[in-house]
């Protein structure tokens, strides 16, 4: 047996042991790996997200026990000290020795430091591990806790830099990005794709100072409070993240005296070979090309070439031309940049679209003979990406008008050039795991994979960074349609129809329990995607309240709570157009006191109440049901609120009494089952003070009645609603908004918005206005009676629960005690409380 | 925080020392589950109504280390019986604790047996 030691335990590093078992029986070979850090292999790729959920254990590539089931014994929180190549031993600090056959260097690379005066004070960070996230956060807690309005500068403005000032963004402070280039990445992006980039992220609140050369971190008593600049201009800010570069950690090489670079790096060849031939040397430390590559595909690229070379599989060489295109997103702007973005004028020319209202660029580098494509730039909408970077990496012939490929086929009969099964089969669709064209689509065709996740659990394409997945699924769906097999939007394995077909099936055959559904129509015993969407149809249905068949509803409506990070519950009682008597707010306040929850008042103009034990939600609720509260349904897939402005009442400026409208339209609608939330506004004039078309329906008053706008969103793709009717009087709009949201209740996918829903309806408002207005369906009556139905069943669920004695045990968090949850705690936050963090 | 997950171990049918009479069966919910309190454990037990079959787990999630899994949803991934964690839908199987849609650790599962109208957990101690 042979043994293999690994030093380094990145992303690399975790690479190398994972192709290397994939590839030979473990019991020839014996695989001893270091890590530095605590942890085991983490993906730093993604380490922003962290300061989304703080869930350390989310990013793990493989947990602990995946290294002892394929016998690799990981030695964590210790440092390799000596290399002795002669005895083919190395020593760790505390003093023990290894022997080795062969060694592999994954050690990686340390942030760059930059000899700034001052850089060594308290407040400085660089931005690499976990560790120094879990530091950074530290700090912006006490930062904020002196100064809520705190800043932070990010000192770079490349890739990392800019995902820093995302991560100190995501901590509450405000980011200042400070590049020494006169444009960001300055790598990827040329100067107008650079600005394109900065005006978005500076809509987001993120301050770019470019052409700025840092000359010392100023501050008093060792903490930094202010940076200034060359021309002596100053900045003061509360804490600095280094983004400056890396440095390859070949210190271990250099004191064995293999082959180094002048300025760092393990000097390797094309089988990634250092100067000692059984020593590698992988990732981020070694230099290829006279280059360090900081990306994972080359890094993945070296790991397996290193496993077939120790494997004796000579023939398989590091590529010689390195591809370093990326796909990223940053704060939700899309970046991409791909082959050579710059283009001499010698080798070609750029074809350029830009669209700076929308926040659009898109470059195409073409050969002077047009034939090939040679690199480009995608800010803003980077759809494209997967395809042009194949166009490239394959070398594919462009069309006669290259510009097509970013302006879409124009004028009739334009050629659709760019499907997915345009490429050759070599064509690496995943890059992460080397995964082609020819293998996805052959795994079909020869039955081996018939979806999605055979394909992914055959090849593991898509399980890297998941860019690939949009092509994946592209080819996926071509192959099989080439096969004359139905690609259909099936609910689940459990039901092979799409929710519109169910719909149908459980109204005609007046299907009413998810039993009967399966034994009708279905197979197995259903799963987390069929139950709550049956549920869910047959509440649109009947309006049956979650209580009748509690075992298929999401938890939030099994308990008509919202749950918490910590398994706790939130309460929000109804209320109407957000208007409250002083009566009403002081129950709130006293339920609130009485068992200890966290208020906050919502954006729906209502209150919840957090914290608030399983066990604890039926009192809770007796209570408010007392003094004349209803369920406000902030758990379900139901109508939320409908906002309002305070409108004629008291305003002088006022049209309409846009509450008493408001009110009206949430209590018709109320309790209301659909797939997804529905939100109402109701404005009392065209200063639009309730932001009604930010909602899936919104009512403005004007001269001679309301506005009727449907199909609008806030959220993470906000929209504007439309404009479905004019000058109507309020009868005919709540006729109009019975046919519309009976309409979209029947027809929209399961968790798809008006706003998504009305995108993908043939002839999209237009059409609609046909339907609901002019009734060119003959379907209007139909509609209007299914609502009215939906309207007279509604009851409220809370009530159900509290006065039914055997709904009320299922509150219990114990089925055999009466006891609560005593793994649930909380620590204090500004005078209330907040779930502990769990680690 | 380790030690909360140390405490559940798979326990297997010929390792149960203890068979704790937790509750009537008419106390669970037909196809859901509840949970029950054994010393200091909290176990997620499952009635498969429509299988006429019982499971018993962990209540931890081991993704949020939170005691949630009883109020999952339940059902069948091709055959394997399974329960979605409320929090995230992350699916195990009630067969053997394995994570079916990611690469968490698996979770603990008990023997459970019916006797008498009553569910019983199997326990090594």
């Amino acid at each position: 047996m042979k043994t293999i030691i690994v030093v380094g335990n990145g992303m690399v590093g975790y690479k190398f042991c994972e192709k290397f078992i994939a590839k030979t029986p473990k019991t020839n070979f014996k695989l001893i790996v270091f890590g530095n850090e605590a942890r085991p292999a983490y993906d730093r790729v993604h380490l922003s997200a962290f300061f989304e959920n703080q869930d350390a254990k989310s990013l793990e590539l493989a947990p602990r026990d995946w290294y002892t089931k394929n016998n690799i014994e990981l030695i964590t929180n210790e440092r390799v000290s000596d290399i002795h190549r002669k005895s083919k031993t190395i020593t760790t600090v505390s003093d023990k020795q290894f022997s080795y056959d062969y060694l592999v260097l994954a050690t990686g690379s340390t942030p760059f430091v930059p000899p700034i005066k001052g850089i060594e004070k308290d407040g400085v960070f660089v931005y690499r591990t976990i560790e120094d996230l879990e530091a950074m956060l530290a700090y912006a807690e006490k930062i904020k806790s002196i100064n809520p309005k705190g800043k932070a500068a990010v000192l770079g403005g490349g890739l990392l830099g800019l995902e820093a000032a995302k991560a100190v963004r995501d901590m509450g402070l405000e980011p200042h990005v400070l590049e020494f280039a006169p444009k960001l990445m300055p790598r990827q992006l040329d100067e107008r794709s650079s600005d394109m980039l900065q005006n978005k992220l500076e809509s987001l609140g993120i301050t770019i100072h470019l052409n700025k050369a840092t000359s010392q971190i100023l501050g008093e008593n060792g903490f930094i409070a202010g940076i200034e600049f060359n021309n002596e201009e100053k900045l003061a800010v509360d804490m600095l993240v280094v983004s400056a570069g890396i440095r390859p950690c070949d210190e271990l090489a250099k004191t064995c005296n293999l082959e180094t670079g002048i300025r760092g790096g393990v000097v390797v060849n094309q089988k990634m070979q250092t100067s000692d031939p059984e020593i590698f040397a992988i990732g981020e430390v070694a230099l290829y090309n006279e280059m360090i590559y900081g990306l994972v595909a080359p890094g993945y690229e070296m790991a397996d070439v290193a496993v077939e070379q120790i494997l004796g599989n000579e023939e398989i060489l590091m590529s010689a031309k390195i591809d370093m295109s990326t796909k990223l997103k940053l704060i939700g702007v899309d970046v991409a940049s791909f082959g050579d973005p710059f283009v001499s004028p010698d080798e070609g020319h750029a074809i350029v679209f830009e669209n700076k209202a929308k926040g659009l660029y898109k470059r195409i580098n073409v050969s002077h003979d047009g034939k090939s494509l040679l690199g480009g730039i995608l800010v803003g909408d980077a759809e494209d990406y997967n395809m042009l970077h194949q166009i490239y990496l394959n070398g594919m012939t462009l069309p006669e008008n290259s510009e097509d490929l970013i302006l879409g086929a124009r004028g009739e009969g334009g050629a659709s050039f760019g499907s997915a099964m345009d490429l050759p089969d070599t064509a690496q669709i995943c890059s992460c795991e080397s995964v082609s064209k020819g293998s996805i689509c052959n795994s079909i065709t020869n039955g081996t994979c018939n979806n999605l996740k055979d394909i992914v659990s055959h090849t593991k394409a898509t399980t890297g960074c998941g860019g690939c997945k949009p092509m994946v699924v592209d080819l996926i769906n071509e192959t099989l349609k080439s096969l004359g097999k139905e690609v259909k939007e099936n609910i689940c394995d459990h039901f092979d129809y799409t929710r519109q077909e169910l719909f149908g099936i459980v109204k005609i055959k007046k299907i009413r329990t998810f039993n009967k559904a399966l034994d009708v129509c279905g197979k197995g015993d259903g799963c987390e995607i069929c139950k709550p969407l049956v549920a869910s149809i047959f509440a649109s249905i009947y309006n049956d309240t979650p209580n009748k068949e509690t075992s298929i509803q999401d938890s939030n409506d099994r308990f008509l709570a919202n749950i918490q990070r910590n398994g706790t519950y939130s309460v929000v009682p109804r209320i109407p157009g957000g208007e409250i008597t002083p009566e009403k707010l002081i129950v709130i306040g006293e339920v609130g006191k009485k068992y200890n929850l966290y208020t906050k008042i919502t954006g729906g103009q209502r209150i919840d109440l957090f914290g608030a034990h399983l066990n604890d939600l039926p009192a809770i609720w007796e209570e408010l049901i007392d003094a004349g509260f209803e369920s406000g349904h902030a758990y379900g897939k139901s109508l939320r609120t409908v906002k309002s402005c305070v409108g004629s009442a008291w305003c002088r400026y006022g049209m309409d009494d846009s509450v008493s409208f408001a009110i009206k339209l949430e209590n018709r609608y109320k309790g209301l089952r659909s797939p997804h939330k529905i939100k109402g506004g109701v404005s009392g004039c065209i200063r639009e003070c309730a932001e009604a078309r930010g909602k899936d329906f919104g009512v403005i008053a004007v001269d001679g009645g309301y506005n009727l706008y449907v199909c609008g969103n806030g959220g993470a793709t906000p929209k504007h609603a439309l404009l479905l009717a004019e000058q109507i009087d309020g009868d005919m709009c709540l006729k109009y908004l019975d046919r519309f949201l009976m309409y979209y209740i029947r027809t929209a996918a399961p968790l798809m918005r008006t706003a998504a829903w009305l995108d993908k309806l043939e002839g999209g408002i237009e059409q609609l206005k046909k339907i609901v207005v002019e009734d060119s369906l003959q379907i209007a009556k139909e509609l209007e009676k299914e609502m009215q139905g939906l309207v007279d069943a509604y009851e409220c669920e809370w009530k159900q629960a509290i006065e039914n004695k055997e709904i009320k045990t299922r509150f219990k968090h114990f089925v055999n005690v009466d006891d609560k949850d005593d793994n649930i705690a909380f620590v204090p936050m500004r005078e209330q409380k907040i779930p502990e963090l769990r680690q | 925080m380790e030690s909360i997950l140390e405490k559940y171990s798979k326990v297997d049918n010929s390792e149960v020392k203890i068979w704790f009479k937790a509750a009537m069966v008419t106390d669970f919910p037909e196809n859901g589950g509840a949970c029950v309190k054994y010393k200091d454990k909290q176990i997620a037990v499952f009635n498969f109504k429509r299988k006429n079959s019982w499971y018993a787990c962990q209540n931890l999630c081991p993704h949020t280390l939170e005691m949630i899994l009883s109020r999952g949803m339940i059902g069948d991934d091709e055959g394997i019986p399974k329960v979605a964690s409320p929090m995230y839908k992350k699916t195990f199987s009630l067969e053997t604790g394995e994570n079916l849609n990611g690469d968490l650790e698996a979770i603990a599962t008990y023997p459970i047996k019916i006797e008498n109208n009553f569910v019983y957990i199997g326990f090594s101690e």
